[in-house]
């Protein structure tokens, strides 16, 4: 389990973590969600000794983070950190086996090269595994660093927007991922994120963060609810039940959904400048301007393009 | 719903990366190569164009071929693990003003002393109150450095530079000062010089640059983590600024030996380092440094062979490199900094 202890932290004067307490259960997701800004990277800095806390106690398994040794933390918790750049130029096999540089201090044994592989193999990444990092896609890259946390083998896993860059596809394969060495190898992950769809798919628990604090912590059920996601994100998010699992349907604050190219954004121009060719009108047009009610700049979409 | 494709195995085209075996054989060529240019640059060294007593050309040149191996071996390694522990590679301690520094410790000196007292002092002597000032005042500058602009690349190299003009404006002012006897003395010293090594000095200078490298290869597995950056080491359980604390202690000691036995060699560094990692495709530290030395040697004794049989001493091996190193040094910061 980790213990966040009454955690704050200052920048100056501005109080960028305010007296945060958490517990994250061992062998469980735990997702942490909140809009930008709200700390979720500064409490994992803190968390991997990164940073040293104003105030506050950060404990995993009962050992200390700030007053551990330096491998005894790294071979417990492994961490992605939210923006990925390294100052050496490597290949992605050269930064997987980073992953393993707690255990071996640099001598890598038939193990490390063991979990360097599956970690490859995990991720998708045999085929790329010679390139420079500098060569990949953004995606691909993401997917290395995400490879070299998994080769690191610890019990807890802290992922900080392991999505960044991903697609469709590879994020669930990732989410999935997650959930199977939780299941199956019995690890703790934490991961931000900031599709709370996602969170609520893939996670046992989310904690809502927004300004330094903890403002709700629980189950999907629990966080998944119009109340709740109105007070972290400041956003009308309607949620809804598919199949037992709650999905938050994000379209524009305030609206009913709107259907698809409601207004047409030249004819709000047109009103500020006469001179813009009228549009002609068109056949099959599900609404024309005039037939929707008076625009307010809340239900603008611009998705006709023709 | 459509069926993706099995991605394939392995890239195979003819323009697919290295692979790690490739590497490790393009590796092993490279120091096979170096130290075979090595050996033969130094064979030419003592044997090329002997004139007169055998005897004594062989005493001089052994004299001045160790000179020359310390100063390509300590700048080599200190250069290179410099590099590291700054995070660039336009970083190394002369252009982060250790050279200055030596410019005004000496010029201090010989104004204190005035430059019947400075000539009257034994090499020994003189190696050791450079060594010594050098050293320490060149930790602190460093330590001092790293502390403050807590590695933002343009930020050093500007520091750098202001040091650099800063501690040559003190030597110029100090200069004005002293007599013209004192300035031509000093004049001496200002220029790297290879050509009259005292034994002495050469034992002492050479221990410490053995000392130097070998405290440096334990080292090599973490900095190879630290030049991954601070977040990145921290994270894998080095205790980064220790690991750099030391590291620079280490590479002080190494410049400053070769620095009081020759004299300052401004881009020698800049440009075996670079070298030597652009020699070799790998990021491992325990190839790198063996690599780096071997470039600075071979720089070192080859430069000299031109100087001395080339240009028949017109010239030194010091303006050769400074001027070679000066572009590369400017292309480099075009190409770092500026874009
Ligand atoms: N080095 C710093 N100095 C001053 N303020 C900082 C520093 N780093 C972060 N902050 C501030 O701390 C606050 C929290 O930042 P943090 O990176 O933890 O947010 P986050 O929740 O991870 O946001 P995001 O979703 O954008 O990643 C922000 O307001 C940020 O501006
Ligand atoms: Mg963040």
């Amino acid at each position: 389990m980790i213990t966040i202890d009454r955690v704050t932290h200052r920048y100056g004067s501005t109080t960028v973590l305010d007296d945060v307490s958490l517990e994250l259960p061992a062998g469980r997701v735990t997702s942490v969600i909140g809009p930008n800004g709200a700390g979720k990277s500064t409490l994992f800095s803190v968390v991997s000794r990164l940073l040293r806390p104003s105030a506050g106690r950060v404990t995993v398994d009962g050992l200390d983070v700030t007053s551990a040794r330096d491998t005894e933390v790294a071979r417990r918790l492994a961490v992605l950190r939210q923006d990925n750049q390294v100052a050496a130029r490597l290949t992605v096999l050269d930064l997987v086996r980073f992953g393993r540089f707690p255990h071996s201090g640099g001598r890598l044994t038939p193990e490390c090269h063991a979990k360097v592989e599956e970690a490859l193999a995990w991720l998708k990444l045999d085929p790329l595994r010679d390139r420079y990092l500098d060569q990949l896609s953004g995606g691909q890259r993401q997917r290395a660093f995400i490879a070299m946390v998994l080769a690191q083998d610890t019990d807890y896993l802290l992922l900080d927007e392991p999505l960044n860059n991903l697609d469709m596809k590879h994020s669930a394969a990732m989410m999935s991922l997650v959930r199977r060495a939780v299941d199956e190898l019995g690890k703790t992950a934490v991961v931000v994120m900031h599709d709370i769809n996602f969170a609520s798919a893939y996670s046992d628990h989310i904690v809502a963060m927004r300004d330094g604090a903890v403002v709700a912590a629980g189950t999907p059920a629990q966080i998944m609810r119009r109340e709740v996601l109105q007070d972290v994100f400041d956003m009308d998010i309607h949620v809804q039940d598919l199949n037992g699992m709650r999905l938050g349907i994000f379209w524009t604050p305030g609206a009913p959904v709107p259907p698809p190219s409601a207004v047409d954004l030249r004819d709000l121009l047109a009103g500020a400048a006469e001179d813009l060719p009228q549009r002609p009108a068109q056949e099959g047009e599900p609404h024309t301007p005039t037939q929707t009610q008076t625009p307010s700049p809340d239900t603008v979409t611009v998705g006709d393009a023709r | 719903m459509t069926t993706i494709a099995p991605a394939p195995s392995r890239d195979t085209s003819p323009d697919a990366p290295a692979t790690e075996q490739q590497r490790l054989a393009r590796t092993r060529a490279v120091v096979v190569v170096l130290a075979v240019l090595v050996a033969a640059a130094c064979t030419a060294y003592l044997l090329y164009d002997v004139r007169g007593s055998w005897s004594y050309a062989m005493d001089l040149r052994t004299r001045q071929l160790a000179a020359l191996l310390i100063t390509g071996a300590a700048v080599g390694a200190s250069s290179l693990v410099f590099q590291t522990v700054a995070g660039s590679r336009i970083l190394t301690p002369s252009v982060m003003g250790f050279d200055a520094l030596y410019m005004l410790i000496q010029t201090v000196i010989v104004y204190t002393l005035g430059s019947a007292a400075f000539l009257a002092l034994t090499p020994g002597q003189h190696f050791l109150i450079d060594a010594l000032l050098l050293t320490v005042f060149g930790w602190l500058l460093f330590t001092w450095l790293f502390r403050r602009s807590s590695r933002n690349l343009l930020m050093l190299v500007l520091v750098g530079v202001v040091l650099g003009s800063f501690f040559a404006s003190l030597t110029s002012l100090s200069s004005r000062l002293l007599s013209p006897d004192d300035f031509l003395t000093l004049q001496d010293v200002m220029f790297a010089s290879f050509s009259t090594a005292d034994p002495e000095l050469l034992w002492t200078a050479g221990a410490v640059t053995v000392l130097g490298i070998a405290a440096l290869v334990p080292l090599g597995r973490r900095l190879d983590v630290v030049a991954l950056g601070h977040d990145p080491a921290v994270t894998l359980g080095v205790s980064f600024h220790r690991t750099v604390r030391i590291t620079l202690a280490v590479t002080t000691l190494l410049v400053a030996a070769a620095t009081a036995l020759v004299g300052p060699m401004l881009f020698l560094g800049l440009v075996v380092a670079n070298l030597a990692r652009q020699l070799v495709p790998t990021h491992r530290h325990a190839v790198l440094l063996p690599v780096s030395i071997l470039v600075g040697v071979l720089t070192c004794v080859a430069g000299q062979l031109v100087v001395v049989h080339v240009f028949d001493l017109t010239t030194t091996l010091s303006v050769v490199v400074n001027l070679v190193g000066g572009l590369y040094f400017l292309r480099l910061l075009m190409r770092t900094v500026l874009l």
